[in-house]
């Protein structure tokens, strides 16, 4: 019982949850608003973690140019997909998309001289070198903690502060997608959802719109990428894996599509159902052992995606008329 | 010369495997328009019914075989019942049923974890035993993965040509309300296509478990994305180019690695083959060898 109030680890809970938002919703730009089926999301955050990462350990990159290059990668290969997303029907691009973020981790898996391989970021300095790209990002997580501390006193932990930072982030992202979505653009943005051809009938130039929407959802997820970064110190290619894109989804669809703040509120009933079913010690949970339950935790997962499309696909927030593809 | 001969049996060995899978994913794909993204599981389904028959209850591997098709086949047909049928009735759309294939395959693999668990197993059976064919060595299940694969893919191919089932099949695929107005039971074809994916799935996994000798509950997914680039290289909607399109894309996978190609593409990155194939065949040619015109995006 004491583990269920473990503030630390509920921090840290919160920490991951916010991760997801951000990465859900550069999804929900790419799906919710211009319908377009994205299931490699995930490549995005390899990609931005993985370039962090590369340009700090090898080139002594300052973090915040690092940082950009990143995001600017990152957005760089979503636009990559607005060629295939422009000729596929949605299905087969979700496959591509799938294919493409395999690929992606096929690359960070076996190209050792550029990731580190499959050892993982502490191999990015070359063999006999234990490489870490974190010491910046943790002196600037120092320094927030310290004046949480100033606000809060000791419950200001690592963890708190790094809950701080995430959902800050998080918070003005989600704003600014609204406005983003509230604005002309935005509305294109829908009109291309709900019938491309008509858009395009009103001389609005359909094919920039999508790769707009696919490589600003690739920078949202690359933000997700590096935030992961800093909150782990390390990752390997396997950290970046379909299961990620599937939870995003999970996300979008249970929060609501097409309603940015169902996100956050997706985002942490997902994180909150997922790390709470740990704790209960009551049939049918008891019978299974911790390794086990990661399994239940996953046939959960898919039970939920099956109910929420057979009883409520619009999600918490949604509404009925704006399903999209149904 | 040698090493390209036996590259080429290994290609026709994974196209085998690979083309059972595609003819599923193409048949259902083609009355239902739907994608299973759960297929790779269905594979493992029958992998690990045999697994339980072979190992746990001690049966011969033949009888393992049987029990794996039978009982895919079955698990197939109640998933129609229970979860498709009932969604479909609900007026459920391409998207909703994707997302509830992605659904199925998470509640399918992790039920195979938790009661298998995450360790790689393999069959009671003697993986040492191989035949040589001049230059090329052939190991008992490949072997037996071609020529049961061969047989029963001709049978099925014959079966939907000839029969009267195959031709509603044909029909319902072609035009599914004409077929249905013409008198052709939609329901019960519907459970038909079901019943020959999934038998057809769990001989794949059998195969699949024999060839690669050790297996996890994970295979299956691996296998997935090759399976839709073969239907996709076929044409989809045509179950006699996903096996064209599986021997195709086993053969290009495993040969890529041949040296006389400047060195050859490293073996790691066969699956990446495969998904390049898929996508040069979605951008010059979406309907693949066999396929009928697609509307694009």
């Amino acid at each position: 019982m004491s583990a269920l109030l473990n503030a630390d680890f509920w921090a840290f809970v919160g920490v991951i949850a916010g991760i997801y938002t951000i990465l859900a919703l550069g999804l929900q730009l790419q799906f919710g608003f211009t319908g377009l089926l994205n299931f490699g999301q995930v490549a995005f955050m390899a990609i931005a973690a993985y370039t962090m990462a590369i340009l700090v350990v090898r080139a002594d990159a300052p973090l915040p140019l690092a940082v950009v290059a990143a995001l600017a990668v990152a957005a760089l290969f979503g636009l990559g997909l607005a060629l295939p997303a422009l000729r596929l029907r949605a299905d087969f691009f979700a496959i591509v998309t799938i294919a493409f973020g395999e690929v992606i981790r096929y690359l960070a898996l076996n190209e050792q001289g550029l990731t580190g391989g499959a050892q993982g970021t502490i191999a990015l300095a070359g063999s006999g070198q234990v490489a870490n790209y974190n010491l910046e990002w943790l002196r600037f997580q120092r320094d927030v903690q310290e004046r949480l501390e100033g606000v809060i006193g000791s419950a200001a932990t690592r963890d708190v502060a790094m809950l701080a930072i995430v959902w800050l982030v998080a918070l003005v992202l989600i704003v600014l997608l609204q406005v983003m979505v509230r604005s002309p653009w935005g509305r294109v943005l829908r009109a291309i959802r709900e019938d491309e051809d008509a858009a395009g009938a009103l001389a609005k130039r359909v094919p920039s719109y999508k790769a707009q929407s696919l490589a600003i959802g690739a920078a949202l997820g690359g933000v997700a990428g590096v935030l992961y970064a800093f909150e782990f110190s390390f990752f390997s290619p396997n950290d970046f894996d379909p299961l990620t894109t599937f939870f995003a989804w999970t996300i979008v669809i249970l929060g609501g599509t097409a309603r940015t703040w169902g996100v956050p509120l997706g985002a942490l009933l997902f994180g909150v159902i997922f790390a709470g079913t740990r704790f209960f010690d009551f049939p049918p949970f008891s019978l299974f052992g911790s390794a086990d339950r990661a399994y239940l935790r996953l046939i959960i997962v898919g039970a939920v995606l099956i109910g929420l499309m057979a009883f409520r696909p619009q999600g918490i927030l949604g509404r009925r008329e704006e399903l999209v593809l149904e | 010369m040698g090493e390209l001969a036996q590259l080429i049996v290994n290609g026709l060995v994974t196209g085998s495997i690979i083309a059972l899978g595609a003819v599923g994913v193409s048949l259902i794909y083609g009355i239902l328009r739907i994608i299973n993204f759960a297929h790779g599981d269905y594979l493992m389904v029958g992998a690990y019914l045999a697994l339980l028959a072979n190992v746990t209850l001690h049966a011969g591997m033949v009888v393992a075989t049987l029990v794996a098709v039978a009982g895919t086949l079955a698990v197939s047909v109640l998933l129609e019942l229970a979860c498709w049928r009932p969604l479909r009735r609900k007026g459920a759309g391409t998207f909703s049923l994707f997302i509830v294939a992605i659904g199925l395959a998470l509640i399918l693999r992790n039920l195979i974890l938790l009661v298998a668990g995450a360790e790689p197993s393999r069959y009671d059976v003697d993986v040492f035993q191989a035949y040589a064919l001049g230059p090329i060595r052939l190991a008992q299940s490949q072997l037996i993965s071609i020529a049961l694969a061969a047989v029963v893919l001709l049978a099925v191919g014959a079966a939907l040509s000839r029969s009267t089932v195959g031709k509603a099949l044909r029909a319902l695929a072609d035009n599914g309300p004409l077929a249905a107005v013409a008198g052709i039971d939609v329901d019960r074809m519907v459970v038909i296509t079901w019943a020959i994916a999934g038998a057809l799935a769990g001989l794949a996994g059998v195969l699949l478990g024999l060839v690669q000798v050790s297996f996890d509950p994970n295979a299956g997914f691996l296998l997935l994305l090759p399976i839709f680039a073969a239907v996709i290289l076929g044409g989809i909607g045509s179950a006699y180019g996903a096996l064209v399109g599986g021997l195709a894309l086993g053969l290009a996978m495993e040969v890529s690695t041949w040296s006389g190609f400047a060195g050859g593409v490293s073996p790691v990155y066969k699956p990446v083959v495969a998904f390049a194939l898929l996508a040069v065949v979605l951008l010059v040619r979406p309907r693949g060898l066999f396929g009928r015109e697609l509307r694009a995006a």
